[in-house]
């Protein structure tokens, strides 16, 4: 279709009420709690919608992870695992962090596409809470991240990924799944902080790969760690991938799971504690 | 009289050059106000200020009373902008973008739907209301980006640069669309390049340069200071310019300016062109070219400051 609305007589004389309201609206001294969590949530909408328009966007938060399942399983899973489904019962609770862990740079490209096209402008005029772009954004990406890793669960078990067993499995799962979502979450702090700093989205972009690439794959995510040189099984025991999928693994599927849950979570607090502030910082000195 | 609007010494420095070096506004309640001055001037950084984007490093502005800094979400809650680049979201649509902002300033669902199919239909944007933004030509952007400053109600609406890069048409359709609004009664603050638009649309104006006001007046007493037209003279014989000049000079106050053989001179009406031409007859000057045109935005300036609006910082005649 091309422009629908050329110049017909060019006078618009019909102006339905744009001026008027303000005077017979009481204004508000600040934003209520109540409000700043239904702006999160309309903010949330506003990102959850562009999938529709952008259909491509879901291969990004799909079919990546889908590629990541079945390339490993099938192609490496033999060699590194003995057999494809005794890698996959290894490798699925791995490929859902690094899948979760790769959803957060959207945080930080969407973040910083904002701030460059001047939509931010445009919401920073509204009076809105100072933390709804940012809240809002974050919750569109849990939300975006729930829907992957229910879809990874889902065909992990068509391809024969099944649950430990035990009465408190279903529980476990579900702790799994919480870890997963909190620690990326805590997490992603350090990505808003770096999309505040960075002249562009394609900057995020290169940045998030240079960095989150490489820390996911020295980690045993993919691949134990025994036959690693020591000096990287060193790092790969203190990387925190590592410890979400050995929590994660230990909730859902068998093994110890206490103390990688426990690692898991301090590193999601210095996260938050180191990264949330200084992000909140730079988030409130670009906008 | 009331004033929507009121700025009393704003600066504001970026590094270490002034963007903003103490500007005073006062912009009466239901008026269009026109601030008018070349790229650079400090229009940008003045609206943010003026719409909480951005705070000033001295001096106070209010808007209808509520201080610009210390009661910025009372200030938002008055005041709409529309930038300079549209800033909707590409990708949503039409609809969705206006929706959103409804949602966002606190009407209900039902009434952010009626309120984005109203606004729609004003900028006449109904049948591309679900089309994403993307697919919309440069006017249609701006349509919808001022709908999208509409939506909430505001009292005070501040047009930063609302026909740059448009097209002719597109333009006169803006102004249109402003000259609309202020029938509703809302305060607009608009900033422009363009003489012509200030004159057209404000019914009054600042002229600002390197971050100062340097006159401020309606349209009409611009002009008679400045002159809105000018005048041009060549004359047949080169030797004839002093001649020319000496005649030129009884008509205005403006100092005129000669280019090659060409006396330019900023004039107040048309009226000034038949007695010109008058005059150029009974000194027997023989003319090539006689003109008569609308003072361009560069030629207020020379009027007004001495110096072209293109010349380097520093030149500043104050």
């Amino acid at each position: 279709m091309t422009e629908v609305s050329t110049v017909t007589d060019s006078t618009i004389s019909d102006y339905p009420d744009v001026g008027d309201g303000a005077g017979a609206r009481a204004l508000t001294p600040r934003v209520g709690p109540l409000e700043g969590l239904q702006q999160t949530f309309s903010l949330a909408w506003r990102t959850l919608v562009q999938i529709r328009h952008n259909p491509l966007e879901i291969i990004d938060f799909s079919v990546q992870p889908l590629m990541f399942v079945l390339l490993f399983t099938y192609v490496f899973g033999g060699a590194i695992g003995g057999s494809p489904h005794a890698y996959l019962m290894f490798a699925l609770p791995g490929i859902i962090v690094q899948n979760s862990l790769f959803t957060t740079l959207n945080t930080a490209t969407g973040l910083s596409t904002d701030l460059k096209e001047g939509f931010f402008d445009r919401l920073r005029s509204l009076p809105i809470a100072r933390f709804a772009p940012l809240s809002g954004r974050i919750l569109a990406d849990i939300a975006k991240q729930a829907w992957a890793v229910g879809m990874l669960l889902g065909v992990g078990a068509i391809m024969g990924f099944r649950f430990g067993a035990g009465a408190g499995r279903p529980l476990g799962v579900l702790a799994g799944i919480g870890l997963v979502l909190v620690s990326t979450l805590a997490i992603s702090w350090a990505l808003v902080l770096v999309s505040m700093l960075a002249a562009n989205p394609e900057k995020v972009q290169i940045f998030g790969f240079v960095v989150l690439f490489p820390i996911t794959f020295t980690s045993d995510a993919f691949v134990r760690t025994a036959s690693m040189p020591g000096w990287l099984q060193a790092w790969s025991k203190a990387n925190p991938v590592s410890l979400i999928s050995d929590a994660v693994r230990g909730l859902m599927v068998s093994g110890p799971a206490a103390r990688p849950v426990v690692e898991s979570l301090l590193y999601a607090v210095a996260f938050t504690v180191v990264f949330a502030p200084l992000a909140v910082r730079a988030f409130k000195r670009r906008v | 009289m009331t004033y929507s609007i009121m700025a009393e010494g704003l600066v504001k420095r970026f590094g270490g050059t002034a963007a903003l070096d103490g500007i005073d506004l006062a912009v009466r309640a239901g008026s269009v106000f026109g601030l008018l001055g070349p790229n650079g001037a400090g229009k940008t950084t003045a609206v943010r200020i003026l719409a909480t984007l951005l705070h000033p490093d001295g001096g106070h502005a209010a808007v209808c009373g509520h201080d610009v800094v210390t009661h910025a979400h009372q200030v938002r809650q008055l005041t709409g902008l529309t930038g300079q680049y549209a800033s909707v979201d590409e990708t949503l649509t039409g609809q969705e973008n206006l929706f959103l902002i409804g949602r966002l300033t606190g009407q209900s669902r039902p009434e952010s739907r009626a309120r984005a199919r109203d606004l729609l239909a004003t900028f006449r944007l109904t049948d591309a209301g679900d089309r994403a933004v993307k697919t919309y030509s440069g006017g249609m952007r701006r349509r919808l980006d001022l709908a999208a400053s509409l939506v909430s109600r505001p009292r005070v609406l501040y047009l930063d640069e609302p026909t740059t890069g448009l097209d002719p048409l597109s333009r006169n359709e803006m102004w249109d669309v402003v000259r609309g609004l202020t029938a509703t009664g809302v305060t607009v603050l608009l900033t422009t390049q363009y003489l012509d638009e200030a004159d057209q649309l404000a019914s009054e104006i600042a002229v600002i340069d390197h971050g100062a006001v340097i006159a401020t007046g309606t349209p009409e007493e611009l002009k008679a200071r400045t002159g809105a037209l000018t005048l041009a003279v060549r004359p047949a014989e080169p030797a004839e310019v002093p001649a020319v000049l000496a005649i030129v000079a009884g008509f205005t106050r403006a100092e005129p300016e000669v280019r090659n053989t060409t006396v330019t001179v900023a004039v107040g009406d048309e009226a000034v062109m038949p007695a010109v031409v008058g005059r150029l007859e009974q000194a027997g000057v023989r003319v090539a070219e006689l003109t008569l045109r609308g003072s361009s935005l560069d030629e207020v300036f020379l009027s007004l400051t001495g110096h072209r609006t293109e010349e380097p910082e520093g030149s500043v005649a104050a």
